[in-house]
């Protein structure tokens, strides 16, 4: 394979992004693909807007995803997906979390938060959306809902079943919740 | 081993296969990571916090000069804080090798300027490293050490934002020790006096021509022979964006190793290539030196010369090709940075926003959480300028204004890290000169912006060791700030604030309010514990029998625990802190504060 894959994960300061395109790049790794991921740190943690890139294949140079090069977007906040549309590729797939979270201009009552997002990406393009800390929380804790997110990613990307996820899964989270995170996963896939 | 590495992470596991044996960093984005990822490799590399930047250089080029491999690593404006060493330890040269890390930040993701550190390795001449990537950053700053020493030159590691904290695969090997010879004085290599320092400069350019001669053939540079019609010379990250656009229709002449410009080696490139390219972001760094050669090149002229690159913009840049991409009329909320909820910066912030209300205040500002106290509904910051003008700056306007004769106060407002930083040195000068500037430094006990770093006034080191610590009212005195000008509030107590604001406020002398409540995000150590009982004990709870929707809480604190919806507000359980500011504020005592 020497087309590279390119994935966005968009979302807000502090939804655990980072933890998802972890197991995502180290799966990736190991399975012999190069790899490269690329964030922005900084004030993150307050509440802004995050995007981490991921980019596999054969040989990867640019740690970058362009505009309208997306393979799959996940979302994990249902705005961001709309922010970033502009980056996925004709014929790419949105994984949409259905959740809201105000941003200040919004809580402060200066803006509105927008209406209608599914309908309008889905009207553009392919859209799987569902509530992923309440299937997370069906399992046991709101909390997994990242890592039902990165199953349904995984599904979303396709040819990717020959990596041991669980194994990558139990790798990057405390032993308590590894069951919780495996089971979390597969969740995601089958949806 | 391969494991997965951001470019900061491959920079210290290459510090400590090259043998480095002391650390010294300032943290700042995108740099602070560099050090954060020391203490792993523990006694082998001894790393520490600076106060700030010139001092970290400082202490690495104090290490080199006993003999030990050395490095510090800062953002790009902390260069400019470090300068006054580095230009003249230049003319010295090294003992054990010494690199500098720089990491600019093109696109200004988390800075206040944009600035190309090339052009300084240049003026102070520097030998100039520019890896590309993860492996290469690793795989340079291991080898930059030995480099050093064999050309006598300090090395300047030049990164960017994308370099620091993209991941990528990196081949790890082995450490590298490097044996510290016993110490012998050099007097006249090290003590700059004119009558030394003249000679120094005349043998720096003859390590310059060395190191010039090595660049034209050494492992940094390389030739990437492909189709000749087109020849791209790069550096750095550009180089992966340059190598997506023109893919193998061009050959590539990458750059590693930037100053001493090789100029030979590009003489000898551009001459085997129709056209040639330059690629390369923020300043004409490479194009100029091209230029210079004789050399015709198209760069500057079509790549931006701000904000960073990316294979979309290279790509437009020479082909004016535009991805395809879908659209949408809907407009989406940006999301402004906020001071988290039961941040201690808030409660002063408001009781000042209040103040200023009533009489006017010139607030001048610093960098740090605290500069979003400009952001509305506080609008309680004026000025953002470089870490430590905050007091200073207050205590020139507050001198103008009084001698122009006009009754604007001037509040001055920075961090506990920007103080130790260069704000001590400002207090002094208000003190020194009869300012009249009231002097905030909020004490939230750790460096909060940069993601958490110990620093002189927490107790512990970088290295996880218990420390000493700052007594910030007793240096504020010893500075010259008379004692009873000195406060120590809770800001999370509003009167507490206001009376002490009420009796600073009105002074015409220097005068120093401190608040002391931990950053909520900190990880808390015992003797926080001990000293703020109540923290992460208690939180807010809106009645909303009382509660009359009037919406005061939200408007006038911003405070992101408290969600707002059209019929109601209610306290986020999972963010607040129980900082009871929004409590306080409530003109119908509808909130409550609950024990966990
Ligand atoms: C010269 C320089 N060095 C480093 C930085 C990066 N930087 C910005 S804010 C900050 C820390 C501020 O900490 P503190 O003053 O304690 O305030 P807090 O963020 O905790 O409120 C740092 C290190 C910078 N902007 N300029």
């Amino acid at each position: 394979m020497s087309e590279v894959k390119n994935i966005l994960l968009v979302g807000v300061g502090g939804q655990g992004t980072i933890l998802a395109s972890k197991i995502l790049t180290t799966g990736l790794m190991k399975a012999g693909y190069d790899v490269k991921m690329s964030e922005v740190h900084g004030m993150s943690q307050r509440g802004g807007s995050v995007s981490t890139q991921v980019r596999f294949g054969e040989k990867v140079y640019s740690p970058i995803v362009g505009k309208g090069s997306a393979d799959v977007i996940v979302a994990f906040e249902k705005m961001e997906a709309l922010r970033y549309l502009d980056y996925l590729k004709q014929g790419g797939k949105m994984v949409v979390n259905d959740f809201e979270i105000n941003p200040l201009p919004v809580n402060v009552g200066a803006a509105e938060y927008p209406e209608g997002i599914l309908e309008e990406l889905s009207s553009k393009c392919d859209v799987l959306s569902f509530k992923a800390g309440e299937v997370a929380k069906e399992l046991g804790n709101p909390k997994a809902m990242n890592v039902v997110l990165l199953g349904a990613l995984v599904k979303a990307l396709g040819g990717l079943d020959d990596i041991d996820w669980d194994a990558e899964v139990e790798a990057n989270v405390k032993p308590k919740f590894a069951e919780l995170n495996k089971k979390a996963f597969h969740a995601g896939y089958e949806l | 081993m391969k494991v997965i590495m951001s470019g900061n992470e491959a920079i210290a596991r290459g510090a400590y296969e090259g043998g480095a044996r002391f650390a010294s960093a300032y943290p700042g984005t995108p740099s602070t990571e560099i050090l954060e990822n020391m203490p792993q490799y523990g006694e082998a590399v001894y790393s520490e916090w600076a106060p700030n930047e010139k001092v970290a250089a400082e202490a690495a080029i104090g290490a080199s000069i006993a003999g030990a491999r050395s490095f510090c690593a800062m953002k790009h404006v902390g260069m400019n804080v470090a300068a006054d060493p580095i230009y003249t330890f230049a003319y010295t040269g090294v003992t054990g090798g010494f690199v500098m890390v720089v990491a600019d930040d093109p696109g200004q993701h988390s800075s206040q300027n944009e600035q190309d550190n090339r052009n300084q390795a240049k003026a102070a001449r520097l030998l100039m490293l520019e890896p590309s990537d993860s492996q290469e950053a690793h795989d340079f700053m291991k080898k930059a050490f030995a480099l050093s020493e064999k050309m006598d030159m300090p090395v300047l590691m030049h990164v960017t934002t994308r370099v620091c904290h993209s991941k990528g695969i990196v081949e790890l090997g082995e450490r590298e020790e490097a044996e510290v010879p016993d110490y012998e004085p050099k007097i006249q290599k090290y003590v700059t006096v004119p009558a030394n320092a003249k000679k120094l400069r005349a043998t720096l350019e003859t390590r310059i021509a060395a190191a010039r001669e090595f660049a034209c053939d050494c492992e940094f540079n390389r030739v990437e022979m492909g189709d000749t019609k087109i020849g791209v010379i790069t550096s750095g990250v550009s180089y992966q964006y340059a190598r997506e656009t023109f893919g193998d229709d061009a050959s590539y002449l990458k750059l590693g190793l930037t100053f001493p410009f090789p100029n030979k080696l590009v003489e000898d490139f551009c001459s085997k290539v129709d056209k040639v390219y330059i690629v390369e972001e923020m300043d004409p760094y490479i194009e100029e030196q091209v230029k210079i050669l004789g050399i015709e090149c198209t760069g500057k002229d079509v790549v931006p010369r701000f904000d960073e690159l990316n294979t979309d913009i290279v790509r437009k840049a020479f082909f004016n090709e535009v991805p395809e991409t879908y659209t949408t009329d809907k407009q989406v909320v940006a999301r402004p940075p906020a001071l988290c909820a039961g941040c201690p910066h808030r409660g002063l912030f408001y009781v000042l926003a209040k103040k200023a209300k009533k009489q006017s205040i010139m607030m001048t500002g610093d960098i740090g959480c605290y500069t979003l106290g400009s952001a509305a509904p506080l609008n309680a910051i004026h000025t953002c300028i470089c870490m430590g003008a905050s007091l200073s700056q207050g205590h020139g306007a507050s001198i103008a204004l009084r001698n122009a004769g006009k009754d604007t106060k001037v509040v001055s407002i920075l961090g506990d890290s920007t103080f130790f930083h260069t704000g001590v040195n400002s207090l002094m000068d208000a003190a020194y000169n009869k300012g009249s500037n009231l002097n905030i430094i909020l004490d939230n006990r750790i460096t909060g912006m940069t993601g958490h770093q110990q620093n002189p006034g927490t107790g512990f080191t970088l290295m996880g060791q218990e420390a000493s610590e700052v007594d910030i009212p007793a240096l504020c005195k010893a500075i010259g700030i008379k004692e009873e000008n000195i406060k120590v509030v809770n800001p999370n107590h509003l009167d507490e604030v206001e009376a002490a604001m009420d009796e600073l406020l009105p002074k015409d002398e220097p005068t120093v309010l401190i608040t002391r409540w931990p950053c909520v995000l900190k990880k808390f150590s015992q003797q926080d514990i001990d000293e703020f009982p109540t923290l992460h004990k208690t939180q807010c709870k809106i009645d909303q029998d009382k509660c009359k929707n009037c919406k005061v809480c939200v408007k006038t604190t911003g405070c992101p625990g408290l969600i707002n919806s059209k019929d109601q507000v209610v306290i986020d359980t999972t963010s607040c802190n129980g900082c009871t500011v929004c409590k306080q504020v409530c003109p119908f005592d509808a909130i409550e504060e609950v024990t966990l």
